[in-house]
């Protein structure tokens, strides 16, 4: 399925995510399993499939992370269940100082800072990653969609990071 | 005959008949019923003047006592009395003795694990009990309005999790009642909160009833009501305010071996010593115990000392909740404050203390709940089609299947919008492999015994291929209510494979059947009669439905689709004349067939329709 056909958008990464917003209203006002509550049971069982598609779309688009991954895989590159991993050294390196960062969290004097501080190093990594993706994705060429694709393996990483640092912090709220 | 009026789906009928329908507040502690009247939602009173409805019910000798009436008998009488019911929903014998080793009932356990109260009128399960609350409140609602209802909105807890909200369900269900929607009641209490004020952005809602939490983060623009996140506990409340006041009584005045009278005592002045707290610094609670008067004084500062982990957690929640939600403090234009504990002095300060504002009050908070729920129930009913009123609500819970090894793979992630549906890909191990066995959890945990169990189902009929060969592609879906339903192909062939879904702490088909045959004296006519009312009632709507839809979309269908489904539907009027339940069925499931490339057509439609407007901006 192509969402933004679905949201009626020109495929693009840098999208007006205000616009999807309100393109994702318009949809749910003529999908939404509400509208349907006095409809057939068909009608109500369409009425959530469209809705559940409507609602991936959206979060597909709203994502950055998603979005890059939707455009590619527009393009046939599929990383959904990809095993390829990444050479650069540098970046792996970083990964392990992280890691160890993160297991050291729970002896820090003040645990909420060392989370805090760990959120802010990985927004502004993260950030610098999402530059480079933007611009790789404008065209198409095969070299382009390369070097994407592994923007996006890195991506991905920081988000298992993340991950790891919100149960790191929920554990410490408990 | 009424069968062959135009309207569209979701419109009234006749734009004169006003459909009855209610929103029905199901609480811990006491449940109430709300209608629109006269464009305006208000809770409806019984021949009393009351409003709030106790939750309890009492099975005497010969009859069953629901409200004040069972609440008197709760001291004298508590095997037979049962109060909050709602924490008993959805969970096995074993969780709740796990959470309260002092229940004054005599429990068993169902085949499945459930818990069943036995009581002098025989045994009866938490759905059963909660059919019984129901019963008076809809019997409220159809003598103040005047007639049938056509359906009901009951509120759940946000943080519900599948198990509790089909129970919920279920008991409606049990008693005839159509359910428009289960709806979470912080959603319900922002609806009737924000039609109120008119207020946009971002709103917390804080929920704190007799035994569940919720804290729900929403956007309100534009009449969509979105929610963020949303997170809570469905097993903190104030029946644990209550119980900390328990022990604390039984510490200070060496209590042990309470009888089931004396406990239930207990429990009732500790409740009236924590509802005087709210506007006394210092109460006396005292305990008539074999023969002597024990008494002792418990001051605000005693109180709050004894809560105060447990508020603690409420506002972990809250940060938690926010977090998930996106969202900072400041964003929060607004908190709004529902459930009868949040009267406790204590709770107010810390939730003021955390959202850096007063929280808002101005509405009853025991009332917001149903009052939200009436409003989306006349909405869905009907009643108000040109309403652009939209809820969009998230899955509190995470949904997992378990892999090898004991671990979960989370298939739906919490706070993700609802309806969902995730498909999932499995290939077989073993040569000439037919069947598959799937364990559903829910919950954050990585590991399926920190989860709770939903469902167990077994896929049959995989065609017999080599090991790995066989695709199955598994579609794991949340409909509005929250609750899942699973689907299941083998992509190859195509072959649908059959599930049988066993719910871990739920009622299955036959156990339901068995209720209702017992809710009804002349079982076997009663329900014959009722499913043939049922299957009318559908055919009715599929033919209207359908009528107005080949009226507005006949466009896209050529001329002898037109006619043959005008010919179906005739037939289908037709059978449904007469009184023969399956062939009314099959009739509808053979229209269903010949429109289903119609239905979709019209879909299609509708979603370009919708997006008319916005293509010049889409540059």
């Amino acid at each position: 399925m192509n969402y933004f056909e679905l949201f009626d958008l020109v495929p693009a990464f840098d999208i007006d995510t205000a616009n999807l917003a309100e393109r994702y209203r318009d949809l749910q006002r003529a999908v939404h399993p509400d509208k349907f509550a006095h409809a057939s049971e068909q009608q109500k069982l369409l009425s959530v499939q469209r809705t559940a598609q409507v609602n991936d779309g959206y979060q597909t688009l709203k994502s950055p992370l998603r979005r890059a991954e939707h455009m590619l895989s527009l393009r046939g590159i599929d990383l959904s269940h990809e095993t390829t991993t990444i050479r650069d050294s540098g970046f792996l390196m970083q990964q392990m100082e992280w890691r160890e960062m993160l297991e050291d969290i729970n002896d820090a004097a003040e645990p909420q800072d060392a989370v805090d501080a760990l959120y802010d190093s990985f927004a502004s990594y993260e950030k610098s990653l999402f530059t480079l993706l933007s611009q790789l994705l404008i065209t198409a060429a095969e070299d382009d969609n390369k070097q994407a694709a592994d923007q996006i393996r890195k991506l991905k990483f920081m988000a298992k990071l993340n991950d790891e640092l919100a149960r790191i912090e929920d554990a410490l709220l408990d | 005959m009424a069968l062959l009026q135009i309207a569209e789906p979701g419109q009234s009928a006749a734009p004169h008949q006003h459909r009855l329908a209610v929103g029905i507040d199901l609480g811990t502690t006491n449940s109430l019923v709300a209608a629109v009247r006269s464009g305006q939602a208000t809770t409806l009173a019984d021949e009393n003047g009351q409003h709030s409805l106790p939750s309890v019910v009492h099975y005497a000798k010969e009859s069953i006592f629901v409200g004040d009436s069972a609440q008197a008998q709760s001291a004298t009488d508590p095997k037979n009395t049962i109060v909050s019911v709602k924490r008993f929903m959805g969970r096995s014998l074993s969780d709740i003795q796990a959470r309260d080793t002092q229940l004054a009932y005599q429990l068993e356990a169902s085949e499945n694990g459930l818990p069943v109260f036995v009581t002098q009128q025989g045994k009866v399960n938490p759905v059963q009990v909660s059919a019984e609350i129901l019963k008076p409140l809809v019997a409220r609602a159809e003598k103040t309005l005047g007639g049938e209802l056509q359906g009901v909105v009951i509120t759940v807890p946000a943080y519900f999790d599948d198990a509790q909200r089909q129970g919920t369900k279920d008991a409606a269900e049990l008693l005839g009642v159509k359910v428009l929607r289960l709806l979470n009641e912080p959603t319900a209490a922002a609806i009737a909160y924000g039609l109120d004020t008119k207020q946009e952005g971002v709103i917390a809602i804080y929920d704190l009833g007799g035994g569940t939490f919720d804290i729900s983060v929403l956007r309100l623009n534009r009449g969509v009501f979105e929610v963020l996140a949303t997170g809570g506990d469905s097993a903190l409340g104030g029946d644990d305010f209550d119980q900390l006041l328990v022990d604390h009584f039984k510490q200070a005045w060496q209590l042990t071996n309470l009888s089931a009278q004396e406990a239930r005592r207990l429990q009732i002045e500790a409740r009236r010593v924590k509802e005087l707290l709210t506007s006394h610094s210092a109460v006396t609670a005292s305990l008539d115990y074999q023969g002597k008067l024990l008494s002792c004084d418990v001051t605000k500062p005693d109180f709050d000392s004894l809560i105060s982990a447990l508020v603690k957690k409420t506002i972990s929640s809250c940060r938690r909740t926010l977090r998930d939600a996106g969202v900072t403090i400041d964003e929060v234009i607004e908190t709004v404050m529902v459930g009868g504990s949040t009267r406790v002095p204590m709770v107010r300060e810390q939730v003021e203390a955390f959202f850096k504002k007063a929280p808002l009050t101005s509405i009853d908070p025991d009332r917001v709940v149903a009052i939200g729920a009436a409003i989306q129930a006349d909405i869905l009913v009907g009643n108000k089609p040109e309403s652009d009123l939209l809820l969009l609500d998230v899955i509190p819970l995470s949904l997992g299947i378990e892999t090898m090894g004991g671990l979960v793979e989370k298939v739906v992630t919490r706070n993700t919008t609802i309806p969902v549906a995730r498909a999932q890909e499995f290939t077989t191990f073993k040569d000439g492999q037919t069947a598959m066995a799937f364990h559903v959890v829910q919950g954050e945990r990585e590991l399926v015994d920190d989860c709770r169990s939903l469902a167990r189902f077994t896929l049959q009929g995989i065609p017999a291929l080599a090991a790995g060969a066989a695709h199955i592609r598994v579609t794991f879906q949340v409909d509005a209510d929250g609750l899942l339903s699973v689907t299941a192909m083998e992509k190859s062939t195509e072959v649908q494979t059959s599930i049988q879904v066993k719910p871990s702490f739920g009622l299955s088909d036959t156990e339901i059947a068995t209720m209702l045959k017992d809710s009804m004296k002349h079982a076997k006519e009663d329900i014959t009669r009722r499913m043939l009312a049922e299957q009318k009632v559908e055919a009715a709507r599929v033919i209207e439905s359908l009528t107005a839809a080949l009226q507005k979309d006949s466009g896209l269908l050529a001329a002898n689709e037109h006619a043959q489904l005008q010919t179906a539907i005739a037939k289908l009027a037709a059978t449904a004349e007469k009184d023969d339940v399956d062939a009314i069925e099959k009739a509808i499931n053979d229209l269903d067939a010949q429109t289903q490339d119609f239905a979709a057509r019209r879909m299609d439609n509708s979603i370009k329709a919708a997006l008319k407007g916005r293509s010049v901006d889409n540059i």
